[in-house]
Order: structure tokens, then sequence, then C-alpha cells
């Protein structure tokens, strides 16, 4: 059976791959949409959370004997704490200023956890064999799908509506919502706003860590994982629409299906066809997808 | 949103007040005197030992962070993606200079007019947007260029474009002797400084700064700010262009790491720790970055990226206006004190 021309396993194959691409793309995105939304900062270090989670994970499998699952908890949580230390001992000093300090600030970070993995670790890659419950593949009849993968979009899939509802749909998130709007009144009604500030960006810093724990089977663990991949969601927050929480989601997906078309029909494009549907997005439509004009 | 947030931080910016009520009253007697001492300087730096390779690679990243600096500092734009042009140019000149046994001035000429294109081409997707959003976009924009370099054929991918030959300037003056090419790439640096002095002086370098200070402002005034915006980051684009230009013929090679955006990221701290805005400011921070990259080296090896790390977080932490920014804000202090 063809598709278009090309035998339907490869094109599956990359489609799913791209599947897989996009739920990390969008699990990234969200994060940065969630801490851009409400705190107005672009994370930058992002990338580099992402990196230390999947280093967080790696280690303590590796090397403590503590099994997947564990791990997966875990390790969010140590970036969690991470991004409580940078926004409690830096970002903190920042707010009331132009954002873009807090983007040359963060920026600083990443350099300095790059480096320090950097030298830790080198610059070879380490990766560890997933648990006894994913592995394998289930045929699917049409294509073999491993189910690694499938568990990486479904938890994915997960996690971001998780997100949407707790933002959209709870009275935890009204009061996030409108600590942005207006801090002071906020604050009024008792609501700890600096407190509230510094867990969102925890929370943000999370989900970078849950990626990097759930990228680590399928892609080789550097510490140069996340500088690469930040700049691809950079563009889709953008395509996106910044700060939109559903903007970040869907064009994640899309983005990462896309770019697996593209390794299909003309894989030397592959790497640039998400900037090249910026730029055009960017023309046509400067507020983004999902975003508001503002 | 320009980057020095408050008026004041804006005006620490080096003296442009006297220059804006009589553009053509020329520089102070200090700053003159300075700049003139630190030419003095440069002139005769090979013959007190400095090693003039080292020197050139510091003239062309401080050209870089120059260019940079009329965008950032005079029209508050903050660009991430400064690398493309550099590092685009850098292979450009290489290439055509090496294939193509074109003459060094000719490679010089191709980089200033394919960054000149490329900027327009970034700009004017980039301009739509502001702050943060301008910033993210130019990032993006230049990743597309590191990977059309990483797969392209004449660049030579990860190996880079090496053996890159001087040539001979005009077809007389042999480059291959480092202290002639030193006294070359001086000269296009004071060029360039000079250019770069007298653009942010004229008018319509003081629209620029307006555009900074208050760009609604601007478009009440009936400013087509976006074409000034767009002129200037074609403009900063071409001198970053040249600089990486300039970079290849002096190191003769020209690689991926001149176009990988973490250029984008060195040249900005080097505004930022000389002091955005400011003139000698870019000079300073270029000399200091480089420097220390060649000292530690051999010395720290990768914890050179955490200390660049730490400088950066210190600098928008503690000292917002750079050396040379705090510096002259102290002395504004001090004569408004007396």
């Amino acid at each position: 059976m063809e598709i278009f021309g090309i035998p339907h396993q490869a094109f599956l194959g990359q489609l799913m791959l791209g599947l897989v691409n996009g739920a990390f793309y969008a699990m990234l995105s969200l994060g940065l949409a969630v801490i851009f939304g409400l705190l107005d900062i672009v994370n930058f270090a992002h990338g580099a959370l992402y990196m230390v989670g999947a280093f967080a994970a790696w280690i303590m499998m590796d090397s403590w004997g503590i099994n997947y699952w564990f791990a997966l908890v875990l390790a969010p949580l140590i970036v969690g704490v991470l991004g409580v230390i940078i926004e409690r001992g830096l970002l903190k000093r920042l707010y009331g200023l132009d954002p873009l300090y807090g983007l040359l600030l963060t920026f600083g970070v990443s350099l300095i956890l790059e480096g320090i993995f950097r030298k830790q670790y080198g610059v070879s890659g380490q990766s560890y064999s997933v648990p006894e419950l994913l592995s394998g593949a289930t045929n699917l009849g049409f294509m073999i799908l491993p189910n690694y993968r499938a568990w990486v979009v479904v938890a994915s899939i997960a996690v971001c509506l998780a997100t949407w509802f707790i933002i959209e749909r709870t009275r935890l998130g009204a009061y996030l919502r409108a600590g942005t709007e207006n801090a002071k009144l906020v604050q009024a009604f008792g609501v700890n706003v600096p407190v509230m500030v510094t867990l969102t960006f925890a929370a943000g810093a999370a989900l970078a860590g849950l990626a990097g724990v759930l990228a680590a089977p399928v892609i080789q663990v550097t510490p140069l994982m996340g500088s690469n991949l930040i700049i691809v969601v950079f563009a889709v927050v953008v395509i996106g629409g910044m700060g939109s929480i559903l903007g970040s989601v869907v064009t994640g997906l899309g983005l990462g299906v896309v770019e697996g078309f593209t390794r299909v029909f003309y894989p030397e494009a592959s790497n640039i066809v998400v900037f090249v549907i910026m730029a055009i997005v960017l023309v046509l439509r400067p507020a983004g997808l999902f975003g508001k004009e503002t | 949103m320009s980057l020095p947030t408050s008026p004041a931080a804006g005006q620490a910016a080096l003296h442009p007040q006297p220059a804006a009520t009589e553009p053509r009253a020329g520089l102070p007697r200090a700053v003159l005197i300075t700049y003139l001492a630190l030419l003095g300087l440069a002139l005769v730096a090979p013959a007190i030992g400095l090693y003039p390779v080292f020197m050139m690679k510091l003239l062309c990243f401080a050209l870089f962070a120059c260019a940079f600096n009329l965008l950032l500092g005079f029209t508050g734009l903050l660009s991430f993606g400064h690398a493309a042009f550099f590092g685009f140019s850098a292979y450009v000149t290489g290439w055509l200079v090496k294939a193509h046994n074109w003459t060094p001035e000719l490679g010089l000429l191709a980089g200033l007019v394919v960054a000149a294109l490329l900027g327009l081409v970034f700009g004017f997707v980039a301009i739509r947007r502001q702050g943060i959003y301008f910033a993210m976009i130019t990032l993006a924009l230049s990743q597309m260029v590191f990977f059309l370099c990483l797969q392209a054929p004449f660049t030579g991918g990860e190996d880079g474009l090496q053996g890159v030959m001087r040539g001979k300037l005009f077809g007389v003056l042999s480059l291959v002797d480092d202290r002639v090419m030193y006294y070359v790439v001086l000269a296009i640096f004071v060029a360039c400084f000079v250019g770069i002095l007298r653009i942010v002086t004229s008018p319509f370098g003081q629209v620029l700064k307006m555009i900074r200070e208050n760009e609604a402002r601007a478009v009440s005034l009936g400013y087509n700010v976006d074409r000034y915006k767009l002129l200037a980051f074609v403009l900063s684009a071409s001198l970053a262009g040249l600089a990486g230009s300039l970079k290849t013929l002096v190191m003769k090679f020209a690689t991926l790491t001149d176009v990988h955006w973490t250029m984008s990221g060195e040249v900005i701290l080097m505004s930022l720790l000389g002091g955005v805005g400011t003139f000698l400011g870019p000079v300073l921070g270029a000399g200091i970055v480089i420097s220390l990259q060649n000292m530690l080296a051999d010395k720290v090896g990768e914890w050179v990226t955490v200390i660049i790390g730490v400088i950066f977080v210190l600098c928008v932490l503690a000292f917002r206006k750079g050396i040379v920014g705090e510096l002259l804000a102290w002395l504004d202090r001090r004569r408004t004190r007396a």
C-alpha cells in the first residue's frame, strides 16, 4: 500500500514520530505559555529545565536504581524546586521592568545549567531503556507502533488537558488569571499572590521537567538537548499566539506532524519548515493563530 | 519597549544630548580625547607586543557588537538573531574568496550586501511585532539560517570552511602579513565606528531614538516608524555581516559557531556588559568577553560557559547600564552635584 507514492510504513512511521515530537513541542510551549500568560516572563531557561528533567530521570534510574514511575514523579518535582529557586532568587528582582530583561536573565541561567552539565557529563548522549510495561510494540495492522511512543503522546495530551482544566475551569485558575490582571486587588481578597506566582513558575518548570523525563528514552540525553529544541518551541509559541494555552497545544501537535510529513517528502527542509511556517503566519497574522491582537 | 527602561537609564547613553540641539556641534572635548587616545593605543598595539591576531579578532567582534548596539541601544529593538548576519556573511565571503578566487575587498563587499538583503527579509517579518516577540522571531529566523548553513553544499557542513586565503587588497597590498591585515581591519573598524557615530547623531538617528523612547509619539508626529525601524535593522545587519566577513579573512575560516544562536547571545552580552546605548560600551564589552574566552579556555575549559552565564545574570540583575553606562551615570551625578 502506498500513500502519495510513499510506502505506507514509512509514511505512518514518520507521522507517528512527528506526533511524538509534536507532543514534546506542545508540553514545552504549554509550560512557556503558562509562565508567560500569568507572569509575563519569557523563560529562555525552559529548554535547560527540560534537559535537567531528562538528566534527573537518567541519573535516578541509571545510578540509583529508582524505577521509571517514581522518576516520572520525582524528576519534575526536582525541576519544580529548581524553578522556585530561579524565581525567588533571581526573577523576583526584575518584576516591573521590561520583560526583555527576564528573557536575558533566563538566557544566562540556561548557559549556567548547560555549562554545569556539560562539565559533568560531556556532550555524548546517554539513554535508558523503557520500563517493562511500556516496552515492545503493538501491531496495528497498518503499522507497528512502539508502545512507549503511544504512551508519550497519550500522557502529554492528558497533561495538556489537565493544565487547561486547572487554569480555565478551577477556582485556583481563576485566582491565577485574576492575579495577572490586578495583583493588588486579588491580594486584598486574601490571596497570597507572590506565593501563587512562585508556584506557577514552579509548575511551568515542572512541565518542562516532565517533558524531559518522557523524552529521555526516545532521544539521547545530552546537555545540549534543550538548547536546540527551545528555539523550535519559541517558533511554535509565536505561531500559536503567545500566552494562549489552546494555541500552544494545537500548534505544537500540528507542527510536529507537519515536520513529520516534510521528513517524508523533502527531508532537507524538515529542520526549517517550522520557521518557514512561522514567517508566513507572521506576515498574514502578526498576533499568531490563536493570539489576540494587542 | 526600549531596553533602557526609565528615562534616566536612557539618558545614561553617551553624549547625544548636546548633539540633539546642535547637530553640527561635534563631540564634546573629553569624548574626543578619549577616542583619540584609544585610536592611538590601537595604532601602536602591535608595536607594544599585543598579538595582532587576537587584536584583529577583538576588533571584528567589537564591530559586531557596535552594529548590534546600533539597533538595541539607539532604536530599542532587541534582535536575538544577529548571528545569522555575522555567520552567513562569514560563509559567503569565505566561499567566494576560497572557491571563486574573489579579491578580499570584493569578498567583504559581497558579505555586506548579502547581510543587508538578509536583514531586509528578517526585518520585514520581525518588525511587525515588538519587544520579546521581536526577539523570539529574530531568534527563530536565525535558526533557519543556521540549518541552511548546516545543509548547504558550499559551507562544508560540520567541518566549516577552512583555509581561506586573505589574498591581496586591491591587487597590491598583501594581507598575508598579520600586521598589514591588522591595520586594514583597524581602518575598517574606525570607518564603521565613525559611521555609526554619524548615523546616530544625524536627524535620522534622532528619529530612531524617538522611536526608542516613545514610539506612539513618533507615529503621531507622522513618521513612518516601520520604515525607520527597517532601515535601522538593515544597517545593523549589514555592519554585522561585514564584521563576519572580516572575521573570516582574519581567522581564515568560517564555522557553524559563527552562525549558531549562542553567538547572538554573546553579542547581546558584549553590549550589555559594556553599556547598551553607549558608543564605547560594545567595544569594551567585546574586549572583555573575547579576552575572557581566550584566557579561560585553556585554564577552566568547560566552565567558560558557566562563567559567561554568571556574568550575564549579574549584568541583568545588578548593573543594567553596563560598565560605560554606569561610569557615565557616575560622571553625570558628580557634575550635577558640583
